[in-house]
């Protein structure tokens, strides 16, 4: 079980997240065929422009009216990305499954980002529930995907602290980042590669096509 | 489900209407919609959405009503198009009942939203999608309704006819020549440098401003003309009721008017929803990128006049004013600061609103949201208490409104929250202050 999670459980989930998000783009466009309203009017500086203003902090309106929750979206979204591909023990996992290997995050930092992510990730699931706006366009969906994603994290922790049982911890940790991954292109989680698309699309709208501004 | 007062409005155009429909008929429109008309956007749309709720802070109907999670545009969403596709178009004439109330009279499709959704989402367009299935399914409000089979029959929106129009022309020139002797209304000019056009509220209900328009037209020396047969309307209902073949009509036959005159461009009155269905969504529809000749909108080209000199102010209007943003000019043609550069040269006492720009709140009257007419007057107006607030906040006693859904809307705000202020289009004003040459008065 555990050499399976190890080995063949990593390049499954990446396949799956690979040809599945690459299937999701080549699938949008393709039915962009039919929808032909979009692409004549895509242009690659109002689309970046907007790009920009809506990935650095604060660069857009409601960022500013939500500053709290701006600001933990970021440190969320930012340790999401950037855990998995540098923390050690991953780093080693790299180098013996695809032979790549690069540097790694020093230990206490990477022990910092895992609690930020894990409890960031409480709060945006406690806001679900607390906010009635929110909690009225949540299913149980929303909350089960939450908390795949912060799974990993909360397994990577329990790990590194050796409680329970390391093993089991472990094979949790994997598996569910398999599914986290995997998860990617058939869930909400594919704004991760829809977004640069569907922003573009609208900053054009706006500053190519109605010369005003979407931030 | 809880009972609201929106869902006891009486409305033949839904009550009657969704008796005639079948389970089959309902599921074979909505897929046929989803499949064949809308299926990228509409599907990137709903994989992208997070449910996070970040667009109900942009959403007036959401912020005026206390915040009620039904009313957020991802709410509206949710109750109307997710419920659609979770059911696969299973679901009965109660519910296309409640969808058409929420996507015709609970949206008025201003985008604001889409500005403070972070992936860009255009919530508007998906309950657009829905307004295409409740106009297939023949559920819409019926006032709304009304104004699109006018489109259907006469080009225009409210049954004007052609004698009609050409005896309201000529009864505005000579109301115009009262004031400037040599004003005119050119009927048919082939090959003049401007058509203008109007929406057919103004010939039925407002018909000083097309004189006010001929005193404008004649003091800046325009080379200007109308046409004396269909295709002089530049609004469209039918854009907003879903229906777009008939938009589709509407819009070509205006393009076509302008081309058979051969004039150089079209100058527009003020309205907003009329640009969006011209420059817009009609040439969409139409399968043309862009718009064939040029079209100006009244606030750009009362811009023009003033910087260029054409039209000089003789004396500064003096009460307090305040203005609209309209959404498809402001928003939907970034206008919001030539829109500034008139009120300041107009008026000495510009109060200026916030939100602006193109943060603006939408007045809760256009997307056809207006032309559901009284049945619905009251829910637009609980809808939009926030403009009220923001109007008030400015001290103005004068609203200057350039659009025609802006300025029926917001003085039924005015009214209904007794603000105790007065709405003017940029034209009236401008014909109050502007200096009349000397050689013109006689
Ligand atoms: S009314 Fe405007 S802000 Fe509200 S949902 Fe509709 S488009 Fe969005
Ligand atoms: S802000 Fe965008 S992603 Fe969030 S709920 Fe609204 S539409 Fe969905």
């Amino acid at each position: 079980m555990f050499d399976f999670s190890r080995g063949p459980l990593v390049w499954i989930a990446f396949a799956i997240l690979f040809f599945g998000s690459i299937y999701r783009i080549i699938s949008m466009f393709l039915l962009l065929k039919k929808d032909k309203a979009v692409l004549p009017y895509m242009n690659l500086k109002f689309g970046l422009r907007s790009l920009f203003h809506w990935i650095i902090p604060y660069g857009s309106t409601i960022m500013r009216i939500r500053p709290v929750f701006s600001l933990l979206s970021f440190v969320f979204h930012l340790c999401l990305l950037i855990l998995p591909i540098f923390a050690l023990g991953h780093v080693i996992m790299w180098k013996e499954s695809f032979g790549i290997s690069w540097w790694t995050l020093p230990e206490p930092l990477t022990i910092f980002m895992t609690f930020l992510v894990v409890i960031t990730g409480f709060i945006f699931i406690f806001r679900r529930i607390a906010d009635p706006t929110v909690r009225f366009v949540s299913s149980a969906k929303e909350y089960i995907l939450l908390l795949l994603v912060i799974a990993p994290f909360i397994t990577g922790l329990m790990a590194f602290y050796q409680l329970f049982d390391y093993k089991i911890v472990i094979i949790i940790h994997m598996w569910s980042g398999a599914l986290w991954l995997a998860a990617i292109p058939f869930t909400w989680l594919s704004h991760m590669f829809y977004f640069p698309f569907t922003r573009a699309y609208m900053g054009c709208e706006f500053g190519f096509v109605r010369h005003s501004k979407d931030w | 489900m809880k009972e609201s007062p929106e869902s006891l409005v009486v409305d033949p155009g839904l009550d009657e209407t969704i008796k005639k429909l079948t389970p089959e008929r309902i599921q074979q429109v909505v897929n046929h919609v989803f499949d064949k008309e809308c299926s990228a956007r509409l599907q990137v749309y709903v994989n992208t959405c997070v449910h996070c709720g970040l667009c109900a802070d942009a959403c007036h109907t959401y912020i005026s009503r206390d915040r009620d999670p039904d009313f957020s545009p991802v709410g509206k969403v949710k109750r109307t198009i997710w419920e659609l596709i979770k059911r696969k178009g299973k679901v009965d004439g109660q519910f296309i009942r409640m969808m058409s109330r929420i996507v015709f009279t609970e949206c008025a499709v201003c985008r604001r939203c889409s500005m403070y959704c972070p992936f860009g989402i255009d919530i508007a367009y998906l309950l657009l999608v829905g307004r295409r299935i409740c106009n297939l399914l023949g559920v819409v409000p019926q006032y709304l309704q009304d104004t699109t089979n006018s489109h259907a029959v006469t080009l225009n929106q409210m049954w004007v006819q052609q004698d009609e129009w050409i005896d309201t022309l000529q009864w505005q020139e000579e109301e115009a020549q009262a004031e400037i002797p040599s004003a005119r209304i050119p009927l048919e000019k082939e090959g003049a440098e401007v058509m203008y056009s109007v929406i057919a509220p103004e010939p039925k209900i407002l018909a000083q401003l097309l004189g006010n328009i001929s005193q404008i037209m004649t003091v800046a020396g325009i080379d200007w003309t109308m046409p004396a047969t269909d295709g002089w309307d530049n609004s469209n209902m039918a854009m907003y009721s879903g229906d777009f073949e008939v938009m589709g009509r509407v819009e070509r036959l205006h393009w076509e008017t302008a081309a058979r005159l051969k004039v150089k461009k079209i100058v527009m009155g003020e309205c907003g929803h009329a640009f969006r269905g011209a420059v817009y969504d009609g040439p969409r529809w139409l399968g043309w990128q862009y718009p064939p000749i040029p079209m100006v909108h009244a606030i750009q080209f009362y811009y023009d006049l003033l910087t260029s000199g054409r039209i000089k102010i003789r004396e500064k209007y003096k009460e307090p004013i305040t203005v609209q943003d309209p959404c498809n000019t402001v928003r939907g043609l970034g206008l919001g600061k030539k829109l500034r550069y008139i009120m300041n040269e107009m008026c000495e006492d510009f109060r200026d609103v916030t939100p602006r720009f193109e943060h603006n709140y939408c007045c809760m009257a256009g997307g056809g949201t207006i032309n559901c007419g009284p049945p619905w007057k009251r829910s637009r107006m609980v809808s939009n208490r926030v403009k009220a607030e923001q109007l008030k906040a400015t001290g103005a006693s004068i609203i200057c409104t350039p659009c025609h859904n802006c300025h029926s809307g917001i003085e039924d705000i005015v009214g209904f929250y007794k603000l105790g202020m007065h709405v003017k289009f940029i034209s009236e004003i401008l014909v109050e202050i502007m200096e009349i040459p000397e050689e013109l008065k006689t």
